[in-house]
């Protein structure tokens, strides 16, 4: 094993990886090596090594996925496996390189997971906007159908799915795994109440399903060709292997890393030279968004976390989709600000009442204080708006100058999914530490008061 | 062109045929139709309504959820303009400034020729490779001003013929024949997997 | 209207903890209703007890503690499980109904001066009760064009809009019409239908009741009356035999709206718009309201004297030669009013509530009964042999839709042509007209019905078939050994109230048979032997055997099948007298025009298709010098010798309790007691079935005719409400394709429809609906429809069909 392990990039620097013969060439090992293992062994045994492996899901949550297979109903049939790579997290890049250079090896992992539960039927749900993405799949897919990869009597034995890439049409919500399964019936992304739709047990038409990352199956391939001990090597003890991480905004060298999961540290990916190789201009660091625009933000206070799902959590924040932000000390925080709650706003489905006009009644008084015409009394009035979708202390980073404790993540919210609540991550992050940016918007007008931000 | 034409409604048969319940295709379908006629119709939808067994107010109701179905013509060209924080943080919204200045046009605006549409969109999945854009839904990554105006050139001089017209999805697609369907059928008709319940009785692979 | 939780029993009964108190509650029941129940009411707009939940406006958060610290939950979503700690009114719970109403009104227009909806509007209430106290938006807000119409009798103004998905949901899930849909997405989301395609749904109306706030008016009551100003009595809707309950809301004597009641048993708060929007009849301007006499060629107006002397004149002569059509548009009281008249008074057993289009009295009243509930039972097994009853009996429809998308009810229906409920149905088998019989026996031989007890819901799908051929299949459902049980599917209002009355051949008041005699009802006379039928009836008018026909609220000549028979038999009549709320067809060749009063004027009961007794209830006065049905009975019996002595319906319906069996236990105070009704008890009579009905052999030269009705097809009352009115469309005949093709016209086009000596010519157009060998079109009241060439005595019509007129 190398210095950084690569476990899902490992051959994104071949040339022609995204091909079967190039999958099937590179990487070390035979292509198809994993569905193989796993054919020669039961679903059950599959299950058991992903469980004792502890893959995190890498869309967000960073749930276990051998924990959330097992959640299926014993005898309820079918159940499908959605595949989430509707990747639209602001900051996030990574499901579509692993679409555009290594289709095979998520195929494989859809393989190997369908093998494992059971599934009837695997839906790969591509974001609607990565054209290149679709076609490298639909290419893989064409391909592996032909080979008898997939389809009936995989490899000749009794195991048959259908894996049907499937075209999203530009809508963020829909990455959450409840509206994805709206949206793959036909419906509009609004996501279900979580209870009772828990997917694993009333998913995909009512029936039990499974909804991975990209990354999460990605993974497979590697799993059950090298053991769940070997990918426990990797890694820290409470999140083995690798992840996949997007470094990007004000680094010398932005781009998408495969990191040990509980080792690296922040200050790793944004100074060391294998990675981000430091902040543009050597600027100083000014914040950053540790997992994703639904993220609280961190500061310098929290460079030296090393990557790891629990203690982020409880320094106030997540790791997500591993989209890492970098702001440095010439950020407009109330323009940042803005922009990501602007995001939220357009991206809400509708369905829950504080969401809907939340979060657009944020943007409007946070384009109202940008553009001057803010009033004093509307950096309160937007905390109270926050407050009525995310209700009591949202999370925070600590910051110790001011002996502020962190409050850890996640928030509590009114409404029935996280993306609301988020509208208010980078709000209640941006305004506790850089209050005096967005008073002197208001007392200022349009100026932009640099020094205050320092202060 | 409204309705879909015999071909792609012979493809829009393939692409119910694989989902388990018909509504399921109402997303593939509706790119068809754009693909079709570069823009989302209202004959074309009531089309679909009657392929997928649905009224057309469910079709446009899922439909106009979506970002990328447009029900007015647009562009041939869509160009995507990312202005979320990554692409923000590096010039996206001067590169939106420029193109709308460049094209004499706003954003969601088109050219009076029909070249172009220009749409300030949200983060790409290219945050990375900032400030990005999309032309059709094909990437340009770290767009200077000069790349844009250089792209806009070349558009117009037809020299981008990887950039296909606007609502074509993907050049390639999945093709899945009826013969090679292993298991897609209506839920309720699905039981438990053979290689399930033969590893349960504790029997090898065959 | 005050929506309640509908009633439930416990059965699994677990305590949680509300607010401090524990309670018992149903285990799984939606904390929401729970707690309601348990008198909590928290507020909501989305949530509706008769729809699924959606949890989206998230004014029901609650706190709840189910054992892992508390959490903000929706309480419409939420299922009650044991030692849940549940607080409604924390400060927390305050903030966020707080800010969900601060939400909500931050577009709203606050047009609550012009809005219908102000005064009984959730969104203002709720303002009132849990909102704060301003808003500090300052920003625009949304602006819609408003309102669009939306369908012919439905408005929306987006603008009011909160997007609580209640009508939407009942499109789809209820109505199985989504035809009004969210669009677009976030703060932009609206309900909207698509382009040019209305939301045209028979149960439309039902949307703007629900709706909590004024985004949805129905045209026929916008700008009519404010809530303040109206009263209301509850009643019960005459429109079809399902007898769904309503509120009649009136100001100054005028009524203006009727709103679905949930009658759990019955409409669970529902109504069909035919229903709701026939108030606009009850105050028509084309009233019949002063009663008439002819003379010579014309009818004049008359005094109430005169009128009864002539009409008691003409019933003065030999009993034989008098009889009585129609009874179901009456109260049960004014029915039994005019059953003793004729039978205990004048002593003519010629009497017939049914105008041909139904099924022998005594078979229906030999045949167990099924209630809807138990019809619907979750997880049973429904037998539908009648008519499409989305067009006849709408309601009936979305409770058996119901049973089937959301209980597991399988549902088997036998129809000539698809119907509304062909696509909801487990399996729908077609049989050609005639061969009902054999249909049944080959669906319970081929083992699908299962064996558990078999639900049966009986009726006529076309008046083109003979009720004989239906009756030849009940009986092979009652020799089936099976446990069968029937709801009968007859369409007319209160047809099974004047049966139960004794308005049917061979019948006494109380499901009694005339042949056993009944001493307590004390009538001067009673008839020796049964009379004729509605058939019998207008052909022995027509053969000039009868002297005088009485039309109670009848029209034979839209509604008789045979319409030719109907024109002889009223042109023949020496005399011929009518009793009703508007002029009509038939009513034209009367001798003796009497104004009648009408819905919403009168009090009484009604019976509906279960045998439910409900209280009727009257909220204005009769248009000019109109009267009740029954007084007019007891008019015209004492200028006959015989006075009776009510003097209200309340009288009348005590008598019945008294001297009709089956109904001993319908009295005021009992009715008082139940708003849903008392289901009158099953005494059931004894049957002799016929000889099974010869039916002619296919003629493959022939299409076989199927005549049902339509909602929107005929109707007295329907052409007086001018909302409703231009819904009607005309009848077209419908083909199979392939038939159509042959005719030459794949798109449809003129045709001309034979059958023996008769025809009329029409429009045709394919329906892939229909079956080849079948010719299938709505009733539509007219001298050019069916009704030209249907022969009563046929057991099925055939029918040739030339292209061309
Ligand atoms: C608003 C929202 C957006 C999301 N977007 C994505 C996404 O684009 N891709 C993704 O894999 N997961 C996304 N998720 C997380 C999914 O809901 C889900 O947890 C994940 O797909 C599960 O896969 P995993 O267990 O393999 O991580 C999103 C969640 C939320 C609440
Ligand atoms: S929180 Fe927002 S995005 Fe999520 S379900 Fe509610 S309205 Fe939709
Ligand atoms: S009533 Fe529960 S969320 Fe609307």
């Amino acid at each position: 094993m190398s210095d950084v392990p690569r476990i899902v990039s490992s051959r994104w620097d071949v040339p022609d990886a995204h091909t079967l013969d190039g999958y099937r060439a590179s990487g070390g090992y035979e292509g198809y090596a994993g569905l193989r293992a796993a054919l020669a062994t039961s679903p059950r045994e599959v299950a058991d090594v992903v469980k004792e492996a502890t893959l995190l899901g890498r869309g967000g949550a960073g749930f276990p996925a051998g924990v959330k297979w097992g959640f299926c109903p014993p005898g309820v049939w079918p159940r499908y496996i959605v595949v989430n790579g509707d990747e639209s997290e602001p900051g996030t890049y990574k499901d579509r390189v692993l679409m555009e250079r290594d289709p095979h090896q998520l195929i494989e992992g859809c393989l190997i997971a369908a093998y494992a539960i059971g599934a009837a039927q695997v839906f790969l749900y591509v974001r609607g906007e990565m054209a290149h993405a679709q076609e490298r799949i639909a290419a893989a897919l064409n391909e592996a159908y032909a080979a008898n990869l997939v389809g009936r009597n995989i490899c000749g034995t009794d195991f048959s799915v259908d894996i049907v890439l499937h075209w999203g049409a530009g809508a963020y919500i829909v990455g959450e795994e409840t509206a994805l399964i709206e949206s793959l019936e036909g419906n509009r992304g609004m996501p279900r109440l979580k209870p009772p739709f828990f997917p694993a047990a009333k998913g995909l038409y009512m029936k039990p399903t499974i909804v991975n990352n990209v990354e999460t199956l990605s993974n497979l391939p590697w799993i059950l060709c090298n053991g769940s001990d070997a990918y426990k090597e990797i890694g820290s003890d409470t999140s083995p292997g690798t992840r996949l991480v997007a470094v990007s905004g004000h680094v010398k060298k932005p781009g998408v890393f495969e990191i040990p999961q509980g080792v690296t540290t922040y200050r790793d990916l944004f100074y060391d030279d294998r990675y981000g190789g430091g902040i543009r201009d050597d600027n100083e660091l000014k914040a950053f968004i540790p997992g994703g625009g639904s993220a609280p933000w961190f500061f310098p206070e929290q460079l030296d976390m090393a990557l790891e799902g629990r203690p982020v959590g409880a320094a106030g924040s997540m790791l997500g989709s591993g989209a890492i932000v970098v702001m440095d000390e010439t950020t407009d925080m109330v323009k940042a600000c803005l922009r990501l709650v602007r995001f939220f706003a357009r991206e809400s489905c509708g369905k829950c009442t504080p969401c809907r006009e939340g979060t657009s009644w944020e943007e409007k008084i946070l384009q109202r204080i940008y553009d001057g015409h803010g009033r004093p009394s509307d950096v309160d009035a937007l905390l109270d708006v926050a407050d009525n979708i995310s209700p009591g202390p949202y999370p925070v980073a600590a910051w110790e100058a001011e002996g502020l404790a962190a409050v850890p993540f996640p928030p509590k919210q009114t409404t029935i999914c996280p993306l609301g609540p988020s509208s208010v991550a980078p709000i209640t992050s941006a305004l506790r530490r850089f209050r005096p940016e967005f008073e002197a918007r208001i007392t200022r007008g349009n100026s932009i008061p640099l020094e205050a931000a320092h202060g | 062109m409204a309705r879909l034409t015999p071909e792609n409604e012979a493809l829009a048969r393939d692409v119910i045929a694989r989902y388990p319940r018909p509504k399921s295709a109402t997303i593939p379908l509706c790119h068809l139709a754009q693909e079709q006629d570069g823009h989302l119709t209202d004959e074309a939808m009531a089309h679909i309504a009657e392929l997928i067994g649905v009224t057309p107010a469910e079709v446009l109701g899922t439909a106009s959820f979506y970002e990328m179905f447009k029900r007015e013509p647009v562009g041939r060209y869509v160009i995507n303009i990312c202005t979320n924080i990554s692409c923000q943080l590096m010039g996206g919204e001067d590169l939106l400034a420029h193109a709308e200045a460049t094209l004499g046009i706003g954003a969601g605006g088109t050219t009076d020729d029909g070249m172009f549409t220009i749409e300030d969109v949200e983060c790409i999945a290219a945050c990375t490779e900032a400030p990005a854009c999309q032309v059709n839904y094909r990437y340009q990554h770290k767009v200077t001003t000069e790349d844009f105006d250089r792209l806009i050139a070349d558009l117009r001089a037809g020299r981008r013929d990887d950039i296909p017209p606007h609502g074509t999805l993907g050049k390639v697609r999945q093709e899945l024949r009826g013969d090679q369907i292993a298991n897609i059928t209506a839920p309720e008709q699905q039981s438990e997997p053979v290689w399930i319940t033969r590893s349960e009785q504790g029997s090898k692979t065959p | 209207m005050a929506e309640k939780p509908p009633p439930i029993e416990v059965t699994d009964p677990v305590t949680i903890t509300l607010d401090g108190t524990p309670v018992q509650v149903q285990r799984g029941d939606l904390l929401i209703d729970a707690a309601e129940r348990a008198g909590t009411y928290i507020p909501r707009f989305c949530y509706h007890s008769r729809m699924n939940p959606v949890g989206m406006c998230r004014m029901c958060l609650v706190e709840v503690d189910a054992g892992r610290g508390p959490s903000l939950q929706p309480s419409c979503m939420l299922e009650c499980s044991p030692d849940m700690v549940v607080v409604t009114d924390s400060d927390l719970v305050k903030k966020v109904q707080e800010g969900v109403l601060e939400y909500l009104l931050l577009n709203h227009p606050l047009d609550c001066p012009v809005c219908d909806k102000g005064g009984e509007c959730p969104l203002q209430d709720h303002t009132m009760a849990y909102g704060p106290g301003e808003s500090r938006w300052l920003e625009e807000k949304r602006h819609y064009a408003k309102p669009v119409a939306i369908s012919e009798t439905v408005y929306l103004d987006r603008e009011r809009c909160i997007l609580c998905d209640r009508c939407t949901r009942f499109a789809k899930e209820v109505a199985g019409d989504p035809l009004i849909h969210f669009m677009d997405r976030g703060a932009a989301t609206q309900v909207n239908t698509f382009p040019d395609d209305p939301f045209a749904s028979y149960f439309s109306g039902n949307t703007v009741q629900i709706c909590p706030v004024g985004a949805l008016t129905a045209k026929p009551y916008r700008f009519k009356a404010r809530p303040w100003d109206l009263s209301e009595v509850e009643s019960t809707c005459t429109g079809c035999s399902v007898g769904c309950r309503i509120a009649v809301q009136s100001s100054r004597n005028e009524v203006l709206r009727y709103m679905g009641v949930d009658s759990p048993p019955v409409n669970w708060g529902w109504v069909c718009d035919k229903g709701r929007f026939s108030f606009e009849a009850v105050g028509g301007n084309r009233r019949l309201t002063e009663p008439q006499v002819r003379k010579g060629d014309v009818l004049v107006a008359a005094r109430w004297s005169d009128a009864l002397d002539a009409a008691a004149a003409a019933l003065r002569g030999d009993p034989s030669r008098i009889a009585v059509l129609g009874g179901a548009r009456l109260t049960n009281e004014a029915a039994f009013a005019w059953a003793r008249l004729t039978k205990g008074v004048i002593g003519t057993d010629n009497v017939d509530a049914q105008l041909g289009d139904g099924l022998p009295a005594e078979l229906l009243l030999s045949l167990p009964a099924a209630t809807i509930d138990q019809t619907c039972e979750p997880g049973g097994t429904i037998l539908y042999l009648g008519p499409d009853p989305k067009e006849e009996l709408p309601v009936l429809f979305l409770r058996l839709k119901h049973a089937v998308l959301e209980d597991r009810a399988r549902l088997f229906e036998l129809a000539p042509a698809d119907t509304g409920l062909t696509r909801y149905a487990t399996r729908s088998l077609r049989y050609v007209p005639g061969a009902a019989a054999a249909a049944v026996a080959g669906l319970l031989a081929g083992g699908e019905l299962g064996d558990g007890p078999i639900r049966v819901v009986l009726g006529r799908a076309s008046v083109a078939e003979s009720a004989a051929t239906i009756v030849d299949a009940a009986m092979v459902l009652v020799g089936s050994g099976r446990e069968v049980t029937f709801l009968p599917a007859l369409r007319r209002a209160n047809v099974a109230g004047a049966i139960d009355m004794g308005l049917s051949p061979a019948l006494l008041p109380g499901r009694q048979k005339l042949s056993a005699g009944n001493a307590s009802l004390g009538w001067p006379k009673l008839p020796a032997e049964g009379g004729l039928d509605a058939t019998g009836i207008l052909q022995a008018a027509a053969d000039g055997h009868i002297d005088t026909l009485v039309l109670l609220g009848a029209d034979p000549l839209a509604d008789f099948p045979d319409r030719a028979l109907a024109e002889r038999a009223l042109t023949t009549a020496r005399t011929v007298i009518s009793l009703d709320t508007f002029g009509n067809d038939s009513n034209r060749h009367a001798d003796v025009v009497l104004a009648a009063a009408g819905f919403a004027e009168v009090s009484g009961t009604t019976t509906n298709l279960e045998g439910r007794v409900t209280a009727l209830e009257a909220k204005v006065t009769p248009p000019g010098t109109a009267r009740a049905d029954w007084s007019i009975a007891n008019e015209i019996a004492e200028r006959l010798g015989t006075e009776f002595p009510e003097l209200s319906p309340a009288d009348l319906t005590a008598e019945i309790a008294r001297v009709a069996p089956s109904h001993a236990a319908v009295t005021s105070a009992a009715l008082d007691a139940a708003p849903d009704g008392i289901v009158v008890g099953a005494m059931p009579l004894t049957y002799e079935a016929p000889e099974p009905t010869h039916v002619p052999a296919v003629d493959s030269y022939s299409l076989r005719l199927v005549a049902g009705r339509s909602l929107y097809g005929t109707g007295t009352v329907l052409a007086h409400c001018p909302s409703s009115a231009p819904l009607a469309k005309p009848s077209v005949l419908r083909l199979a394709p392939a038939e159509a093709a042959r005719l030459g016209l794949p798109d449809g086009g003129r045709v001309r429809v034979v059958s023996n000596d008769r025809s009329f010519v029409c429009d045709a157009a394919p329906d892939p609906g229909v079956p080849e060998g079948i010719a299938a079109m709505y009733l539509d009241g007219s001298a050019s429809g069916p009704t030209a060439i249907i022969d009563a005595a046929a057991a099925v019509t055939e029918v040739r069909v030339e292209a061309g007129s």
